[in-house]
């Protein structure tokens, strides 16, 4: 049975390592400052044994944006969560944590894509499901009029043959 | 005189008879031999997590189904999964013991076209491939006799399945499982020792332990690379801790360990097969859930083991009919990863046989 480990016990963990990453604590999770994310996450690997990156995504909720890992321990059969919390739409940076689990790749490309939130020191920081040049992060909340009229169309508005 | 060559840079798909799908590979080859090699994907991009935002929670169901679609029940699964651990929906005995035959008939049908794909991806012309994809036929009719559907089920669902077993299922379960060992033997004894098979499989596209871990690679791919590791097993769901099967593990990340996993795991599948069709207990295949659910607010991650690996389901509600999101963590998109550094070195005759081994289905990479 993989076992969650909470997130009281990750946040003492954590707090122990690094004094000033926790953010807050949730039942099942730690929030911890964004730039500590790849420390943190580097220590949980090596010191805590979580060598398995579940995955690694973002929620938007609006006033700010989430990014989740869901951790993974293969030998301990333990999970566990961090997350990190971006404030306001724009300009939103976390460090890559691809130095650590190479998984990240193609998953924080994902979240780039989609969600706009870049990923420092990513290797390779593209989009990855939208063709490149794709205007907007077509997952977030306030992406909902999309304009879908053809290329051609929109590019030459108003000379089109009829109305 | 000496020849002079310059390296050159080859698209491999998104249209192409092997590429198991839209897949593109941008290549840059010396001769035949790759350099360097990028995964480009995205043509089958589909906003099915931006869709998830705008449906009920039982509309998700059937959108799942076309995302890995060559295993609609274990998708359908694991959203039900998901969904039941947020809601606080139980589902009573029966419905299990449904939910396992069906997922793991699903197995084997997806091993069997796997298989049969990737065999023909290495050049045996389509001889075992039509024979795999015979025996999945027969499957495929036991799906459409218990849903109607040969393809994208929706008959996994919260709360349980989404209409009891037909009586003719039974007949037809018994008989196949009588069948399909013997020719699974055949094929076995056809394709097991071929010169061609080996050779073309044997240290071809290794993936070693600690890149496999490293990249979040799943299913028969982690495996075979010689991780112990199935969710059936370490993360019990839909009480398969009732049922005795064992896990196949290869040993040097090889398409051959990967080919010899799948392979044994279908042994496997037809094992708890027997198992739950023996123990089916009665009662109701579901529990009664409203039409539009409305979880409380809060979040859930639950996963199961598809064919193709850890495929999982990241659920945060906000209290209403519909998921505020819902992230799917797609084993193929996954297992893609370290797709670079299997093909570099390899000839690009390789690099079929190597997709064909990692088992993606691309409408679960692009979603």
């Amino acid at each position: 049975m993989t076992v969650a480990l909470s997130g009281e016990d990750l946040g003492e963990a954590i707090r122990r390592a690094f004094p000033s990453a926790v953010d807050a604590v949730a039942p099942d999770a730690v929030f911890v400052a964004p730039q500590t994310v790849r420390d943190v996450c580097l220590w949980l690997r090596d010191e805590q044994g979580f060598d398995y990156l579940l995955s690694v995504t973002a929620v938007d909720y609006l006033d700010y944006f989430d990014v989740v890992y869901h951790l993974l321990s293969l030998e301990r059969n333990q999970s566990t969560i961090i997350k990190t919390r971006l404030q306001g739409r724009t300009s939103l940076r976390v460090p890559s944590v691809t130095p650590v689990w190479k998984t990240a790749d193609f998953q924080e490309r994902e979240t780039w894509d989609l969600m706009g939130i870049q990923f420092e020191g990513h290797p390779n920081l593209k989009r990855i499901m939208m063709w490149e040049g794709f205007p907007g992060h077509p997952l977030r909340k306030d992406f909902l009029e999309f304009d879908h009229r053809t290329f051609a169309m929109q590019a030459g508005a108003g000379q089109g043959s009829q109305a | 005189m000496t020849l002079t060559s310059q390296p050159f840079m080859v698209n491999m798909g998104p249209q192409h008879p092997s590429t198991h799908g839209v897949l593109r590979l941008r290549l840059v080859l010396d001769g035949e031999t790759i350099v360097e090699a990028e995964p480009i994907l995205g043509y089958l991009h589909s906003s099915k997590e931006k869709l998830f935002e705008t449906h009920t929670y039982l509309q998700c169901v059937p959108v799942t189904d076309r995302m890995d679609y060559l295993a609609s029940m274990t998708s359908n699964l694991a959203v039900s999964l998901a969904i039941e651990k947020l809601a606080g929906i139980e589902v009573p005995e029966r419905a299990s013991y449904i939910r396992v035959i069906m997922s793991e008939f699903q197995r084997l049908a997806s091993h069997c076209f796997a298989q049969g794909t990737l065999i023909n991806d290495m050049g045996a012309w389509h001889t075992p491939l039509i024979y795999f994809i015979k025996e999945r036929e027969q499957i495929l009719d036991m799906f459409e006799m218990v849903c109607g559907a040969r393809l994208t089920y929706n008959y996994i669902r919260p709360g349980g399945v989404s209409q009891d077993l037909p009586p003719e299922f039974f007949g037809a379960a018994l008989r196949f499982l009588e069948e399909f060992p013997k020719r699974l033997r055949e094929y076995r004894d056809l394709l097991w020792d071929n010169e061609i098979i080996r050779v073309r499989a044997t240290n071809v596209g290794v993936l070693p332990r600690e890149l496999a871990v490293s990249s979040g690679v799943s299913g028969p791919t982690l495996r075979g690379s010689g991780v112990q590791w199935d969710l059936r097993k370490q993360d019990p769901y839909c009480l398969y801790e009732r049922f005795e099967f064992g896990v196949p593990v290869g040993e040097r990340g090889d398409v051959w360990d990967r080919f010899a996993v799948r392979f044994q795991e279908m042994w496997e599948s037809l094992r708890i097969l027997e198992q739950a069709l023996e123990g089916l207990p009665a009662g109701r295949w579901k529990t009664d859930v409203p039409i539009v659910i409305r979880p409380p607010g809060g979040e859930v991650y639950a996963q199961v083991e598809s064919p193709r690996g850890m495929l999982g389901f990241y659920i945060v509600s906000d209290g209403g009919a519909s998921p505020w999101r819902m992230h799917v963590r797609a084993p193929s998109f996954i297992n893609l990863t370290p797709l670079r550094e299997m093909l570099i070195g390899h000839k690009v005759a390789d690099a079929v046989v190597i997709i064909g081994s990692t088992d993606i289905v691309m409408g679960e990479v692009d979603r």
